[in-house]
């Protein structure tokens, strides 16, 4: 039995990263929103590491808060350890990574839930979608209530017909013992979608009292803190921090890890799903790197209040006691106690490239599908994608365009541009090496890129507005001014030249010609800069970038352009690819498949071929004439 | 994969004609052009007048003139392609027409594709529809012959050499990457460690490579030898008993301007083309004199010349008008008639012949015929023509592929040496990467993110 219990703007499926961005998105675009989660207590829960940030992720989280979403604003206020990686290379991979009070986290999200208008919150299973003339028209719980909708976002994360495995144990749940979701993956199978099994794992955690942290190396985090978020100041969020340590596996682990193999589901063949490379287990890495001595073991902190530390490093489904004397084979770790045990843990998730770029399904139009759910690994990259689904969903019941981010606006946009353009054989994560126009896409500048679309979805107050606008003039101002400030051969400036061991002048030059040089900073010049004006930090900061890396930057601008070019022409929606003369096969098919919006798109599929795209540029423009003629 | 970056092509038919023609098409063909372009007047290409022509030399990079030609400008939109357009009227000839048109290249221009041109003027609207299918046909053929064909055409051996350079790169890129990506592994894995000495000895054989790129147009299409000598000092005979002996064909090359008689001679798997004069009658002084100039064009093509002397006749007079002309070129000089006895005292021959390999035989009589051959084939294999470990390079498009790898990898270093950070170094690491994949046929960007994982042990 079914019966109607409410009518919604937008069904958020799900309550984890993606779900949660996701349903405050539509929300906050003034949209009715019902956010179903299988626990109110998982809400924006961090069953794997307890982290936010690093290499790329950090550039996800920093391009989510230009863009409006909460992920940056929460772990500002919930981290428990914050560092800048890579401030030794170059301002590009420069990225942040913050250490997590989980509970925290959890909590703290769980209450700007509460606090947003147009936004209920209920603890339900979905096991149905209703879908009439290719439309969703409303989703149904295991109970049997039925709240239409006319938009409904897929955020299902790893809870999809999922069971976790530690040695010859397997669980039919979700992550930490949570009830897993088992009757939607046959809804959606008859609706069309194909579904494939993923799988990843987890370390065990264990008891602080237990681990002799003298034997370890501390690790601290950064005296100055930059927050994830564009709107939060240093002092808005400076507090105490706690350290994570490191140490070594050893030939003694090694061994216990071999004399067990046989008995890990993954080499046993129990484990059918495909697990990501750059998240292997322990068991992976000694079998794959035999010759390495040792392995590196990072425990990290899972919260200010409570003694349970992550063991990075140590992902394992090998049996129980097998976890626990490898753990205890480990420098300081010799009397360690498992709070809990580690797991692999499969799941069903959905092809992306059944996906538009907006996150909706290309055969059921207001159905999107966001996170984990995707065939993406990591609360980052559901974060990200369940923004975009989220703003795309209320721009959908609003009758208007979605917002696309295309790859040369944000790591978002080279994101979502490969799951549905290249689809994944594997966890997907975002990596700073798939971006191509990596030095454009930087964490220091993501509010440059991504306030205007973030702006026009309606995700940033006016007030921040003008203060981007107002950030965004300086920047410029200041680069023309140094363009116009000579400095001459005089005493001070050869002395300032002499201190910094840089080639003296030999005769005038522009100021934003001498700061190019890359033993010099804009401090070094105050004193001959008469005119010069009071700036913030982060604004010279990026005019510093934008001076010293301005070759390479306008080499990447430059094929931007020629990018967007590609992006621009648009391939029609009924184009019948079989009906366009000389593509070879191979083209044919994946063009059918994944049925890409513009030229440039095509151009990334694999299997279609530079000469196919010259087909295909010559058919459209013959197709143009034809019908200009026929008018 | 670009449509509407810079290209450049010969547009005239090779080896015809007074002059050849370089077209280039695209926004960036004006500046490009300007970069190896000093004009008589001094002025910038930039500053000229659309639809305009302009004297002056065409000049490299290191500042010497490759040749004297005009510049024909012409702006967007009136042209072909409806893309701003320059054509170079350059000196005819192959060798100074492909040297301009590898200076064009190496300041941003792409080689063109066949059909480019028309693929252009059909997309920016110029031509009809009628044009169309043509155009198709064109693309379609490429479609499926291009790639497997530009992959077979390579040696295994070059395949195998540019795989092994762009193996070094990957593993230099990978390293970068990862210590990007997974700067928590940077005490653990010893990735930054010092990769200059890498590239610069990448480099040297890079530019190895390169210099052997035009002995490999000679294998492909046949060492260009020609055979040299007054009248009735033994041309034909040698032609015939080399023939002969090889049982190659002896082709009349059709649509030839000359009359030179050009056949195929293979010694030992090296194919040699050789261009030779014996067919013009040389009994009347007029058709002697066309001989001699003849003599000079075959000269002036050759990548060797076998110069024959008569050796019991001696040298002559017109001998040394001959010697003269074949100065600065590979020469060997056969002492014919070697049957009949030398009359040529030994320090003449010191004098006048000590630039090359000197070779007695007798074509008549078949004799000394297996030494010239070794010596003929030698000049190749053991890379007296530049061929360095039988590697070499045999098309153009090898070459400016191989051209953009090395100035990539040429601001790799130079970014070092300012002390540019790894993400600036990676972009030149890709290009060059990838300039050498197009050389071999693929280029993937997958490849970076699985050599990660393969060579370095990351991950929670």
């Amino acid at each position: 039995m079914t019966y109607i219990a409410d009518q919604v703007d937008v069904a958020v499926i799900g309550g984890g990263h993606a779900g949660c961005e996701a349903a405050l998105a539509a929300a906050r675009m003034g949209k009715k929103t019902a956010l179903f989660t299988m626990s109110l207590d998982s809400i924006a829960m961090m069953p794997c590491n307890p982290n936010v940030g690093g290499t790329s992720k950090g550039h996800l989280v920093r391009e989510i808060d230009a863009l409006g979403g909460e992920m940056g604003k929460n772990i500002d206020r919930t981290y428990i350890q914050s560092r800048m990686l890579n401030t030794a290379k170059g301002p590009a991979v420069h990225s942040l990574r913050a250490q997590a009070d989980k509970l925290k986290y959890t909590s703290t999200m769980k209450r700007i839930l509460e606090k947003t208008e147009n936004l209920s919150i209920k603890q339900q299973e979905i096991v149905n979608i209703l879908v009439e003339d290719n439309k969703v028209t409303g989703v149904v719980t295991n109970r049997g209530a039925v709240y239409g909708c006319k938009a409904a976002i897929l955020a299902g994360g790893t809870y999809i017909r999922s069971r976790c495995l530690t040695g010859d144990s397997i669980e039919y749940t979700g992550p930490n013992g949570l009830k897993s979701s088992n009757e939607l993956s046959e809804a959606l199978k008859k609706l069309g979608i194909e579904l494939r099994r993923f799988k990843t794992g987890t370390p065990a955690r264990v008891d602080a009292r237990t681990v002799d942290f003298d034997q370890m190396e501390p690790q601290h985090g950064d005296e100055i803190i930059v927050p994830f978020s564009f709107e939060h100041t240093e002092e808005d969020i400076k507090r105490e921090q706690f350290p994570c340590y490191l140490t070594y596996t050893n030939e003694k682990t090694h061994q216990i890890i071999r004399d067990n193999l046989h008995r890990s589901p993954l080499y046993a063949g129990v484990i059918e799903g495909t697990g990501p490379r750059y998240c292997p287990s322990i068991e992976d890495k000694v079998v794959r790197f035999a010759d390495k001595e040792r392995h590196q073991i990072f425990l990290e902190p899972e919260g200010e209040n409570t003694t349970e530390m992550y063991v990075q490093g140590m992902s394992s489904s090998l049996p129980e006691e097998v976890q626990l004397a490898m753990l205890r084979s480990i420098k300081g770790l010799e009397n360690v106690d498992v709070m809990r045990t580690g797991y692999a843990i499969e799941y069903d998730c959905i092809d992306p490239l059944q996906l538009k770029h907006s996150l909706e399904f290309k055969i059921i139009e207001g159905f999107f599908s966001a996170g984990q759910m995707n065939g993406s690994s990591g609360y980052e990259e559901a974060a990200a994608q369940g923004l975009v689904a989220g703003i795309n969903a209320a721009l959908k019941v609003s009758g208007k365009e979605p917002i696309i981010i295309d790859r040369s606006e944000g790591y978002i946009g080279v994101l979502i541009d490969d799951l549905v353009t290249k689809g994944t054989k594997e966890p997907y994560r975002m990596m700073t090496s798939r971006a191509e126009y990596r030095l454009l896409l930087r964490q220091d500048n993501a509010d440059l890129r991504l306030t205007e679309k973030g702006y026009a979805a309606g995700l940033i107050s006016e007030e921040r507005y003008q203060k981007f606008i107002e950030k965004r003039q300086s920047i410029d101002a200041e680069l023309n001014r140094l363009k116009n400030v000579y400095v001459g051969t005089s005493e001070k400036v050869q002395q300032i030249l002499e201190v910094k061991n840089s080639t003296l002048l030999r005769s005038g030059i522009a100021l934003s010609e001498l700061l190019k040089r890359p033993e010099l900073e804009y401090e070094d010049f105050e004193e001959v800069d008469e005119t010069r004006p009071d700036l913030s930090n982060d604004i010279i900061h990026q005019v510093m970038i934008e001076l010293k890396y301005e070759g390479y930057i306008s080499r990447q601008l430059k094929q931007v352009e020629q990018f967007k070019k590609l992006e621009r022409k648009l391939l029609p929606e009924d184009i019948d690819y079989d009906d366009v003369y000389s593509l070879r096969l191979e083209a044919k098919q994946k063009l059918k498949q994944i049925k890409p919006i513009s030229i440039g798109q095509a151009s990334r599929i694999s299997g279609v071929s530079p000469a196919d795209i010259s087909v295909l540029l010559v058919y459209l423009e013959q197709r143009r004439r034809t019908k200009k003629e026929e008018e | 994969m670009l449509f509407d970056d810079t290209i450049a092509a010969i547009s005239t038919p090779i080896g015809v004609g007074g002059i050849g023609i370089i077209r280039i098409s695209g926004s960036d063909t004006i500046s490009i052009v300007d970069k190896v372009f000093r004009a008589a007047n001094k002025k910038s290409l930039l500053n000229i007048p659309s639809h305009t022509i302009t004297y002056g030399h065409i000049v490299n990079a290191a500042g010497n003139v490759l040749d004297e030609v005009l510049v024909m400008l012409m702006r967007a939109p009136k042209t072909f392609t409806r893309e701003d357009v320059i054509e170079i009227n350059c000196h005819g000839g192959p060798v100074p027409l492909n040297a301009v048109l590898m200076e064009v290249i190496k300041a941003g221009a792409r080689l063109a594709d066949q059909g480019d041109f028309t693929k252009r003027a059909f997309l920016n609207g110029r031509i009809d529809l009628a044009q169309v299918e043509a155009i198709m046909d064109i693309i379609e053929s490429k479609t499926e012959l291009s790639l497997a064909q530009a992959v077979e055409q390579l040696e295994g051996k070059l395949s195998r050499q540019i795989k092994a350079y762009q193996d070094i790169l990957l593993q230099i890129i990978a390293r970068i990457e990862v210590s990007i990506d997974y700067p928590e592994y940077d005490m653990d894995e010893p990735i930054t460690s010092d990769f200059q000495q890498e590239l610069s000895d990448l480099l040297e054989n890079l530019n190895l490579l390169l210099e052997t790129a035009d002995t490999g147009k000679m294998i492909r299409e046949g060492v260009k030898t020609a055979i040299i000598g007054r009248p009735n000092v033994g041309k034909s005979s040698l032609l015939n008993a080399l023939l002969e002996e090889n049982k190659a064909i002896v082709t009349d090359i059709p649509g030839t301007t000359r009359d030179v008689v050009e056949a195929y001679l293979n010694i030992e798997g090296v194919p040699f083309l050789l261009l030779d004069t014996a067919g013009i009658r040389e009994t009347e002084d007029i058709v002697e004199k066309i001989g001699v100039e003849r003599s000079k064009t075959s000269i002036e093509e050759a990548d060797l010349v076998l110069f024959l002397i008569d050796t019991h006749a001696g040298i002559t007079d017109q001998d040394i008008e001959l010697l003269d002309q074949v100065r600065g070129k590979k020469v060997f000089y056969i002492l014919n008639k070697a049957d009949l006895g030398s009359v040529i005292p030994q320090e003449i021959i010191e004098s006048y012949l000590s630039n090359g390999e000197i070779i007695s035989l007798s074509a008549k009589q078949h004799e000394g015929l297996p030494l010239l051959k070794q010596v003929m084939k030698n000049f190749i294999a053991e890379g007296k023509g530049k061929v360095s470990g039988g590697v070499t390079l045999s098309n153009r498009r090898q070459k400016e592929s191989l051209i953009n790898a090395i100035t990539s990898l040429e601001k790799v270093i130079e970014a070092i040496t300012i002390g540019l950070p790894e993400d600036c170094l990676a972009i030149d690491l890709h290009d060059s990467y990838g300039h050498l994949g197009m050389i071999v046929g693929e280029a993937l960007k997958d490849e970076i993110i699985s050599e990660l994982f393969s060579r370095f042990c990351l991950g929670k």
